[in-house]
């Protein structure tokens, strides 16, 4: 099967597809980390029951997400040196310690309080558990923040030297964190994962809202999610298009080849809605065109020229198509997101937030598309870095490791049947979990006042853990 | 003479890798014994005395990876493409033993696969980092900034012992663990489990000491020459002297001496590989020195590893002591 593919493409094939695998589960826990400290925070300031029961529910998912997201991360920190050696000798000085801030002041963090958050809550009382959870939340974003440094860096490299022995040597550390096109990669994944979270959120809301299985808490999260997307789906635009506007700075190319545009436009160029890329001829075939568009967003001006792929050698493009489509998908999905905003704002206007079915079948459907846009927005990042794994510096074929392709063949098959295995269990256990907002883990309690007073004469420091072998999710 | 970065963080390195074995080492143990634990009562238990600590043990693995990256970017790219499948066989042992403390408690149909998920995991996770040792100490050729080698060297006799070493080291580990945590009969039984690894412990320790100097010259150099030769003393008078109290422990029935004494033999055995290995990062080739990145890239960390390790430590400690004491069977939150 793989007899044609060389070490290098093997390699290449096995980090998109364990990367790829990883950067889900981050984009939910990131998110639904922080959404558990806004539960449990607002459990402490009102007291009211609808808020444990949700951090309940989202805690035990969010621990199977967390736990797939922790072994998936840690085969990626290991696959720099098994399959990218070269590019690890010469870039390690610079993003090493980087990554090496990120274990010390975001994995140890998270690992830490994990156990205190998930198993400690009778054990050190309401006020450090919730510190524990906002610890869990905020380490996640210590993560982001270093590892986005670290990519970012690859993007637009700043603030380095070269040694003798070729290895990039630091500089500048505050101009290699701080590197042009940092801001914009954190702003936007960060908020891409809040989006991502919400649109979870509020899918299983959605959908127990339409079986009307438990009104209060489905109504509860549905309501807290869509707020979410009507504030946070405008803002995610913007942010894309300041990312974009620095990407067109900093790597021009990336940005040809997002656009479609094959040719130079010295007076204007279109943008190109939807189209087949044609790489061979080098056009879009069928393309649907606003003249003149493409040169007002990204120069703000209508007859501003832009540069084409015609004025960058064959070799140092990257594959148009791909970024083409990626690049539309992501953004097609951020504008349904806004639509989805706009439409609940409308219905909480109305007053039928709770009621409208198409509403809620419409955020059922949503409810995967978050995870889509991320891939999608990475698989333009990345792609459009091409040729280069530290863009403009260190050819990607150049940063490979010394392995046969036969080692790296076997290990691909393997990781793509465990993670298959693995992660689609995990998968399917997590949408059960999800289904079973009602009766589990709370048999024998429904909604309403029997509820409330079965926990008041437990008091607040036993909540959620006085269920003994009757809570056991099965 | 100016501070020797590298120096000192081989040693933070080494400390870390040693942080992992142990910490990392009782937890993988857990998971080795889960065979002979054959009900689910006494499973339940077994898991629940890791499930809070289990990841944050991890974790020095990913600080072990990822501050050779930063500080010794060379021998992180010799070793891990020398070492190519025990490193992937380890990856896979793990992600499958750490899925399994969340999914065994979600479905009960398939609760037996994850308990084989997590004790094969553990296995192979254990049995793969002992080759990876093993590998290390026999030597890794290198020409040009790269391994040189075909990727499977690491399989030898004296890499499969050092394999068999820590499984049954882990073993010992995971059941002293479990005397200290654990009551009843499940804790009797720990104790006769650990009784008999102990004794295959010291045994595999012997063994491999005993073939180590004969891999390198400079091993055998530096443990039969002056001074070195004051450990070759030193080191297994120590060893003795773990292994009595071990044994008086889970004889005395002292719960929590023999995970400390145990803990100590595994300090040693540490000590011992760090001497053979002094000065090199990669044998035979490649000093702490010749590996360091600039000194940049190790000042900048390590004002934050001296600030932050502490720190990390405190936690940590603090995460134990929340689950301090025995398990209670009737307690978690699955
Ligand atoms: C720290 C650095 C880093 C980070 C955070 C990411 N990547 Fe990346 N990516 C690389 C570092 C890298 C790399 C090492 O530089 C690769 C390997 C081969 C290459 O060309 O670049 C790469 C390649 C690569 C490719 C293959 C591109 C090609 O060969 O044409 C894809 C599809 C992705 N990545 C996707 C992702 C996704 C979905 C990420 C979200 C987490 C991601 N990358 C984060
Ligand atoms: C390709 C580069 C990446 C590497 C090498 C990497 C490495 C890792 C490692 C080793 C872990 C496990 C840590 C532990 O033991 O707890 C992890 C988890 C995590 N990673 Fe990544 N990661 C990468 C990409 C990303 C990106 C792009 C993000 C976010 C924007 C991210 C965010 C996280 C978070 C939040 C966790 C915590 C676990 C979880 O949320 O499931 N990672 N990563
Ligand atoms: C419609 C509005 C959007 C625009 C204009 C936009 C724009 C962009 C651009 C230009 C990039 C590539 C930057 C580069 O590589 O230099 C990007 C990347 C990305 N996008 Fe978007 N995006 C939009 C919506 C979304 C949504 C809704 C999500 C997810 C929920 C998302 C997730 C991502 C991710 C994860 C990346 C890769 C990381 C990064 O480079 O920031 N985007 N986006």
């Amino acid at each position: 099967m793989f007899e044609s593919l060389d070490a290098t493409l093997l390699a290449r094939i096995q980090f998109a597809f364990t990367v790829s695998f990883h950067i889900i589960f981050p984009a939910f826990s990131i998110g639904l980390a922080s959404y558990l400290a806004v539960l449990e925070a607002l459990w402490l300031w009102k007291k009211d029951q609808v808020y444990m029961d949700l951090f309940n529910f989202w805690k035990t998912i969010f621990a199977v997400a967390f736990g797939m997201g922790v072994v998936s991360g840690i085969v990626m920190s290991y696959q720099f040196g098994t399959n990218w050696s070269v590019f690890s000798d010469k870039a390690g000085p610079v993003i090493g310690p980087l990554m090496g801030y990120e274990v010390l002041t975001a994995f140890f963090l998270e690992a830490g309080f994990l156990g205190v958050m998930l198993f400690g809550l009778h054990r050190v009382g309401p006020k450090l558990h919730f510190l524990a959870t906002f610890m869990v939340a905020f380490g996640t974003l210590i993560s982001a923040t270093w590892i986005l440094a670290v990519n970012s860096w690859m993007q637009t490299p700043a603030g380095f030297g070269m040694n003798e022995a070729g290895q990039f040597i630091p500089l500048d550390w505050w101009k290699i964190i701080f590197n042009p096109s940092f801001p914009y990669r954190l702003t936007h994944m960060v908020l891409a994962a809040y989006l991502t979270t919400a649109f979870v959120v509020g899918a299983v809301g959605a959908w127990h809202l339409l079986k009307n299985t438990a009104p209060r808490r489905s109504r509860t999260m549905f309501s807290m999610a869509m707020w979410m997307a009507v504030i946070v789906a405008p803002i995610q635009i913007l942010a894309g298009d300041a990312h974009g506007l620095n990407t067109l700075e900093h790597q021009p190319v990336k940005v040809m080849a997002m656009e479609g545009h094959f040719q130079s436009h010295p007076d204007g160029a279109p943008l190109i809605l939807f189209g087949i890329p044609n790489t061979a001829e080098k056009r879009i075939d069928y393309a649907i065109e606003i003249p003149k568009l493409s040169s007002l967003i990204l120069k703000h001006d209508l007859n501003a020229p832009l540069a084409g792929l015609d004025t960058i050698p064959d070799n140092l493009q990257p594959p148009v198509a791909v970024i083409f489509w990626s690049f539309r998908v992501m953004v097609g999905i951020g504008f349904a997101m806004l639509g989805i905003g706009l439409w609940s704002l409308w219905c909480r206007v109305k007053g039928t937030l709770d009621s409208s079915d198409w509403l809620h079948r419409a955020a059922v459907l949503m409810g995967p598309a978050g995870f889509v846009a991320v891939l999608a927005g990475w698989i333009t990042t990345e792609v459009g870095r091409q040729p280069y794994t530290i863009y403009g510096q260190l050819l990607t074929v150049d940063s490979i490791s010394p392995v046969a392709a036969p080692a790296v063949a076997a290990s691909l098959i393997a990781f793509i049947i465990v993670y298959f295995l693995v992660f689609g269990a995990g998968t399917f256990y997590i949408l059960r979990l999800m289904k079973r907002l009602p009766r589990d883990p709370m048999p024998d309690l429904e909604d309403g006042p029997i509820r409330t007073a079965a926990h008041t004469h437990a008091g607040h420091a036993h909540v959620g853990h006085t269920h003994g072998s009757a809570h056991r999710g099965h | 003479m100016a501070i020797d970065l590298p120096f000192i963080w081989a040693a933070i390195i080494a400390f870390a890798v040693l942080a992992y074995v142990i910490l990392d080492g009782f937890d993988l143990g857990v998971g080795i014994l889960f065979p002979f634990f054959p009900e689910k009562h006494d499973r339940d238990v077994m898991m629940n005395s890791v499930a809070p600590v289990w990841d944050g043990n991890e974790t020095w693995l990913v600080l072990g990876g990822g501050g050779l990256l930063a500080v010794f970017p060379l021998a992180y790219s010799i070793i891990l493409p020398a070492l190519y499948a025990p490193i992937i066989a380890m990856l896979l042992g793990l992600i499958f033993r750490g899925v399994a403390f969340e999914y065994r408690w979600r479905t009960k149909r398939g609760e037996f696969l994850w308990n084989w998920a997590f004790a094969g995991g553990s296995m192979l996770a254990a049995f793969s980092q002992g080759i990876a040792l093993g590998a290390l100490v026999q030597g890794i050729p290198v020409v040009n900034r790269a391994y040189a080698g075909a990727w499977w060297d690491w399989l030898t006799p004296f890499s499969i012992a050092t394999g068999f070493a820590i499984l049954v080291g882990y073993a010992l580990l995971g059941s002293t663990w479990l005397i200290m945590k654990t009551t009843g009969k499940l804790a009797e039984k720990a104790r006769w489990i650990a009784l008999r690894t102990c004794f295959a412990t010291i045994a595999a320790m012997g063994i491999v000491s005993l073939w180590t100097p004969f891999l390198e010259p400079i091993y055998l150099e530096r443990w039969f020459r002056w001074p070195t030769a004051i450990f070759s003393v030193i080191v297994p008078v120590l060893v003795l002297g773990c292994f009595t109290l071990l044994v008086s422990g889970i004889r005395g029935k002292r719960d929590a001496q023999p995970f400390l004494a145990a803990l100590g033999l595994f300090v040693l055995g540490f000590a011992g590989i760090g001497i053979s290995f002094y000065p090199f990062m990669v044998p035979p080739s490649v000093t702490i020195w010749d590996a360091a990145a600039p000194d940049s890239s190790l000042s900048f960390l390590l004002v934050g590893a001296l600030f932050l390790v502490p720190i990390i430590l405190i936690y940590t400690v603090y995460a134990y002591w929340v689950f301090r004491g025995k398990v209670d069977p009737e307690e978690g939150y699955h």
